[in-house]
């Protein structure tokens, strides 16, 4: 992707967006993630369409199946918990409140060909 | 983190001192629908996986963070044994 590009397909950014499709139980796991939960996300592009692989993400807020949440990837995926002691490159940190609070441009242009 | 099957093992005498002791694995990513994606991983264990099971994996400079990574020349932790993932992608 070019650096000035706006990120359509999303995976390069730091941060983005995603819709939780599935969970993973594990129960041999590294010590340092007992009692966290593992979801399956699906990543979006800017219209809310699957754009790349899903995957496996530590959640951080609490968040279900179906919901639209951001989440952000590397090394900053472990500040939500013990930062020095969690092995995670990929972590859930918000929940969208619906659909309809994505700025869509898809959207934007059916509103105004409407008006 | 993605989902993975191991594959192997890998046999290394010469090595990083930090890596003295560490379990090295041949594992490849898979869809979730079980089908292989392309390539392989040498993956650190951290949790006593074996042959064939489905595990969690860990890359970049997260790996380092797993419990007996510390500071070791790392970029791929295996962190978790699946029991089992459900997936509903219409949800």
């Amino acid at each position: 992707m070019k650096r000035n590009e706006p990120a359509a397909a999303g995976i390069d950014e730091k941060m983005q967006l995603a819709r939780v499709i599935g969970t993973v139980v594990a129960t041999v796991k590294n010590e340092t993630l007992e009692g966290r939960k593992f979801l399956i996300v699906q990543t979006l592009n800017a219209d809310l369409q699957p754009t790349g692989k899903p995957q496996v993400a530590l959640d951080a807020v609490g968040a279900g199946a179906g919901e639209l949440v951001f989440w952000c990837r590397g090394k900053e995926a472990s500040f939500p918990f013990k930062r020095d002691s969690t092995p995670t490159d990929c972590t859930i940190v918000g929940i969208v409140d619906s659909d309809s609070h994505v700025y869509q441009k898809s959207r934007e242009s059916r509103v105004e060909s409407r008006e | 983190m993605i989902i993975a099957r191991i594959l192997g093992t890998v046999v290394a005498s010469q090595k990083d001192e930090r890596l003295a002791g560490k379990k090295l694995l041949i594992v490849k990513p898979i869809n979730l629908d079980g089908t292989d994606q392309s390539g392989y991983v040498v993956s650190v264990d951290t949790v006593g996986a074996g042959f064939h099971e489905k595990v969690l994996i860990v890359a970049g400079s997260s790996a380092r963070l797993a419990e007996g990574n510390k500071d070791c020349p790392v970029d791929s932790a295996i962190v978790g044994v699946i029991d089992s993932y459900e997936v509903n992608e219409k949800e």
